[in-house]
């Protein structure tokens, strides 16, 4: 199978303090990945990497071609103004900016598909809300949907989980799994092991360093997150220049 | 139409079929609140209020350096203004790339600089009757030119924010999904910072530097108690911005008080009615609702 992302000694730092070190490896395209790891062990900085959002101090990051113009990311407590008067369908249609971009028009078979979007998310009717009238759980499947309209090969998800209810974590696994069947490559950062087994097939503990990458069933045993644990350490001001090759 | 009524009338626009300075006034008043009202509706919801206000002093070095140079000509003021803002606006967009400090804080240094150099500029070079109609404008005074100037700019400032409206919108309400798909925000920020300068100069003229932000910004405050989207919003300001300008421009001729302020006290009280009866979270227009709900 080709890779989706290849990792090349990958290195983010802030401030000199790295977040993510010297990880290499490669997302399988069609993969369906979960990162994995303790407070603070660079998962974000991995996808915010991914997106190009935050500088390598390191290494490499190459895309596969045909993904390069079709990424959509879920970021970690959306920094979406919630308090904006924004329309719920406006938010959604948001995702085919590829097709509108910024100037272009709304075309009737984007309104249509933005609505097929949100009727998938279980917010059928709901076009006409602004989007701060609704709730936690209600407002991830309106990003999910717009995630469905972004139509992209390559999805990341920061903690798409976070302060959702049950049922709504039920119907976006359910997305996922759908994407996953698509063929698209899908890596989501998550905290709950017992949902990475049972719906991610491939998983990357990461501690700062990565600490395993491979089959979820492997990469999730007890010796590997004791280990992770161990790593997670703490931010040492007096910490010597990293040696290793960049 | 029975006497009253007919004096009623006469009362209401007589002043402007009357006079040729209260017609340009007026239509001055209407340009400015076509543009003005959309443009404070985006600062309030990119959280950027106080920012016009920071741009309005800014203009002050720039307008007194025209003056300098040309005497009290309204086009060297403009491009003064217009510069000496873009050049506040440039200087604190590039602190907010350079440093940590957040976009507020520096606008604040930067516009406290400009205002204090063009207070000494005015000081030095001419009297503070100067300074006060840089300030405070003098809207009766409009000649065709600045109606003119002030015309041109409202409609190439709509236009401009109607082209860019998308991607400012999105920019304001979810910056991190604008950058994750490639598109340029801060590109779009600094044509918006642009389109403020331009509004604030095109006013500065009818009502100087500092009344011409509350006619931007006291309606589109305002406006949030009425309206729900970003269209009705920007309606609601322009309007409420327009009435303002004309009761304004009433209430000087007839108590010979001076426009700018008056103006700009009409849209206050605008404000303050809109706060307490506000259909929308106004203290008292929602509580009158609180009862009513629907069945689903």
């Amino acid at each position: 199978m080709s890779n989706a992302i290849t990792l090349e000694n990958v290195t983010v730092a802030y401030r000199r303090h790295p977040a993510l070190h010297h990880l290499s490896g490669a997302f399988a395209s069609g993969s369906l990945s979960a990162v994995v790891g303790p407070n603070g062990a660079g998962k974000s900085s991995l996808l915010n990497a991914i997106t190009g959002a935050v500088p390598l101090s390191g290494g490499r990051i190459t895309l596969a071609p045909e993904l390069r113009e079709t990424v959509a990311y879920l970021p970690q407590r959306s920094a979406i103004d919630r308090q904006f008067p924004l329309r719920v369908d406006e938010l959604v249609q948001l995702g085919a900016w590829r097709q509108s971009g910024a100037f272009r028009g709304v075309t009737r078979a984007l309104r249509e598909a933005a609505a097929e979007a949100l009727a998938r998310v279980g917010l059928e009717g709901f076009g006409a809300r602004l989007i701060g009238e609704l709730s936690a759980g209600q407002f991830q499947r309106l990003l999910f949907a717009r995630l469905l309209l972004q139509d992209a090969r390559l999805i990341l998800l920061d903690e798409p989980f976070n302060a959702v209810d049950e049922r709504t974590v039920r119907d976006m696994l359910m997305l996922v799994q759908r994407w996953h069947g698509e063929g698209r490559t899908v890596i989501a950062v998550l905290h709950d092991l017992a949902q990475v087994r049972a719906h991610f097939p491939q998983a990357l503990l990461l501690a700062r360093e990565p600490i395993a990458w491979g089959e979820t069933r492997t990469v999730l045993g007890a010796d590997n997150l004791g280990r992770a644990r161990m790593l997670s350490m703490a931010w040492d001001e007096a910490a010597p220049m990293c040696g290793r090759a960049a | 139409m029975s006497v009253s009524m007919t004096g009623m009338f006469d009362l209401a626009v007589g002043p402007f079929i009357e006079f040729g300075f209260m017609r340009r006034a007026l239509v001055a008043c209407l340009a400015l609140a076509l543009c003005s009202g959309p443009m404070g509706v985006l600062l309030v919801l990119r959280r950027m209020s106080l920012v016009g206000d920071a741009m309005a002093h800014a203009l002050l070095p720039g307008a007194a350096v025209g003056f300098m140079f040309a005497g009290f000509s309204l086009g060297a003021m403009s491009a003064g203004s217009f510069v000496a803002a873009m050049l506040v606006a440039l200087g604190a967009g590039a602190v907010v790339r350079l440093t940590p400090q957040r976009e507020d804080a520096s606008f604040a240094a930067f516009y406290l600089i400009a205002l204090a150099a063009g207070v000494m500029i005015i000081s030095l070079h001419g009297s503070s009757v100067d300074l006060m109609h840089v300030l405070f404008g003098a809207i009766l005074a409009v000649d065709d030119a600045a109606l003119l100037l002030v015309a041109c700019v409202a409609s190439v400032v709509l236009a401009v924010l109607a082209l860019i409206y998308r991607p400012l919108v999105v920019e304001c309400c979810d910056p991190e999904f604008l950058r994750a798909l490639g598109g340029r925000g801060g590109l779009y920020h600094l044509l918006f910072l642009g389109l403020l300068v331009a509004t604030l100069v095109s006013g500065f003229q009818a009502l100087g530097t500092l009344m011409g932000v509350g006619l931007m910004m006291l309606p589109a405050v305002s406006a949030r108690f009425w309206a729900r989207s970003v269209g009705g919003m920007a309606s609601v300001a322009a309007l409420m911005a327009f009435v303002s300008g004309y009761a304004g421009l009433l209430g000087s001729y007839y108590a010979d008080l001076p426009s700018g302020p008056a103006i700009v006290l009409v849209a206050g009280g605008f404000y303050l009615f809109s706060l307490v009866l506000g259909r929308h979270e106004g203290i008292l227009g929602s509580r009158m609702r609180r009862h009513l709900h629907k069945e689903s």
